[in-house]
C-alpha cells in the first residue's frame, strides 16, 4: 500500500471537497468560524474512518443489490454515535452545527468511499483512506472557514480562541456581513476551489518541466 | 391559514431549502446543466419529500411512543431510502414514460440533503400530519425553483470565457452565489 500516494490524493489531487465536489452541503453551511470548520471536519473523518473500516470487513458479507441501504445504515448507525456523544460532552459544537450533523448520514463524501474504496480493499488501506480523506475535507473547511470568517465578521479563530470571542484583526463595521451568509459561502468556496485547481496545474507543469529535464 | 401561508412563503422565498439553508447542494450542482433534467429533478424530490414528510411523522410518533427518539437519524434515512426504491418501482410499473424521463435520478434522491433535511426540521418544529406534508412539499417546490433558475443562469455560463482555473465548477459557483444574493433580499419577507 502506498500511504503517501493516499495522502496526497486525499490533502489536493483527489480532494473531496475541491475536486470530487462531494459533501458540499455541510462545506457551505458551517464554514461561519474555525470552530464549526474544525468540528465538522473532524466529526466527519472519525465517521468517515469507522465506516471505511466496518465496510471493508463486511465487504464480503454483503450482498452487492443492497449494498446501498447496508452502508447507509451503518454509516447512520456511527452518526447517531458521534451527535450523542457531542451533545454530552462538547454542546457548544452541537448546537452550532445544529441539523447538519445528523445530515453527515447523506454526506456524499462517507458514502462516496464506502462505495468507491473501503467496498474493494482491505481494512488497513481503508483505515488510511478514511483518515486522509477526512484530513483532505478538513483542511478545505478550514480554509473557507478562515476567509468566510475574516471578510465577514473581521475575527479570526471564532469559538475557540480569546474566550470564544476570537481575535479581532479588522475593525467593527468594516466586514461584510453577507460573507458569513449563504452567498459568501458560494463566492468563497469558488474562489477556494479555483485557487486548487491553479495550484494543480502549476504543480503539473512543474513536474513535466522536471520530467523534461531529465 | 396564516400558518400555511407564511411556511409555504418561507420554503420559497425567504427560507429557501437550497439557496437560505444550504439542503440538497449536490443535485443542485450536479444535475443543473439543463433545464428539462433540472424540472424533472425537481418535480420528483418534491414528490419523495411531500411522501416522506408525511411517512417520517408516522415513524417519529411510533419512535416516540416507544421512546427511542434517539434512534431518529437511522429509522428516518431507512424509510427514506425504503420510499424511494418504492416510487422507483411503482413508477416503473406504472408510468414507464416519467420513470424513463427521471431515469438515473430517481435512486439520488436518497441522498439529497433536502429530502433529510425537511423530515429532521418537522420533527424539530413539532409539525402536525397535514403541516408536515405540506412544508415537505413547499420544500421541494422552492428547490425546483431554485434548481431551475440556476440552471438557465448556468447554460449561459457554460458557454462564458472565464479564466482557466476558474472553468467548471468554480465559476458555477460564484453564478450560485450570486443568485443567493438575490434570494437574500426576500430574507426580511416573513409571515407567521
Amino acid at each position: 500500500m502506498n500511504f503517501k500516494k493516499q495522502f496526497n490524493e486525499g490533502l489536493l489531487t483527489k480532494n473531496p471537497v475541491t475536486v470530487q465536489l462531494l459533501g458540499m452541503c455541510s462545506t457551505l453551511a458551517i464554514t461561519t468560524s474555525l470552530f464549526n470548520g474544525i468540528g465538522m471536519g473532524l466529526a466527519v473523518t472519525i465517521i468517515t474512518i469507522c465506516s471505511n473500516v466496518l465496510i471493508s470487513a463486511l465487504r464480503k458479507v454483503i450482498p452487492s443489490q443492497v449494498r446501498i441501504a447496508a452502508y447507509i445504515t451503518i454509516i447512520a448507525g456511527f452518526v447517531t454515535v458521534v451527535d450523542l456523544l457531542l451533545k454530552a460532552f462538547i454542546p457548544a459544537l452541537s448546537e452550532s452545527l445544529g441539523v447538519f450533523i445528523p445530515l453527515i448520514v447523506v454526506n456524499c463524501m462517507v458514502l462516496g468511499r464506502a462505495e468507491g474504496f473501503a467496498s474493494k480493499n482491505g481494512v488497513l488501506a481503508s483505515a488510511v483512506d478514511g483518515l486522509c480523506q477526512g484530513i483532505g475535507y478538513t483542511v478545505a473547511l478550514v480554509i473557507t472557514c478562515v476567509i468566510r470568517e475574516l471578510l465577514g465578521s473581521g475575527t479570526f479563530g471564532g469559538g475557540l480562541l480569546n474566550s470564544g470571542e476570537g481575535i479581532r484583526l479588522i475593525p467593527e463595521g468594516i466586514p461584510a456581513m453577507q460573507m458569513v451568509m449563504p452567498v459568501g459561502g458560494f463566492l468563497v468556496l469558488g474562489f477556494v476551489i479555483a485557487g486548487s485547481q491553479a495550484l494543480m496545474t502549476s504543480l503539473e507543469k512543474k513536474n513535466k518541466k522536471k520530467e523534461a529535464a531529465k | 391559514m396564516i400558518e400555511i401561508i407564511g411556511i409555504l412563503m418561507a420554503a420559497l422565498l425567504s427560507q429557501n431549502y437550497i439557496l437560505v439553508k444550504f439542503y440538497g447542494i449536490c443535485p443542485f450542482m450536479g444535475v443543473s446543466k439543463k433545464i428539462d433534467t433540472a424540472l424533472g429533478m425537481g418535480a420528483a424530490v418534491t414528490f419523495v419529500m411531500a411522501l416522506a414528510s408525511g411517512i417520517c411523522w408516522g415513524v417519529n410518533w411510533i419512535l416516540v411512543e416507544l421512546n427511542l427518539q434517539y434512534m431518529q437519524t437511522v429509522a428516518f434515512i431507512l424509510a427514506i431510502a425504503s420510499i424511494v426504491q418504492m416510487v422507483e418501482m411503482f413508477l416503473k410499473k406504472a408510468v414507464p414514460a416519467l420513470y424513463k424521463a427521471l431515469g438515473v435520478f430517481l435512486p439520488l434522491i436518497t441522498t439529497n440533503c433536502a429530502v433529510l433535511g425537511v423530515v429532521l426540521v418537522n420533527v424539530q418544529e413539532g409539525y402536525n400530519f397535514p403541516i408536515s406534508v405540506f412544508n415537505g412539499a413547499a420544500g421541494g417546490l422552492g428547490f425546483t425553483i431554485a434548481i431551475v433558475l440556476f440552471a438557465s443562469i448556468r447554460e449561459r455560463v457554460d458557454k462564458a470565457n472565464p479564466p482557466e482555473c476558474f472553468k467548471g465548477f468554480p465559476i458555477a459557483l460564484i453564478a450560485a452565489g450570486l443568485l443567493a444574493l438575490g434570494f437574500m433580499g426576500f430574507s426580511g419577507l416573513s409571515i407567521t
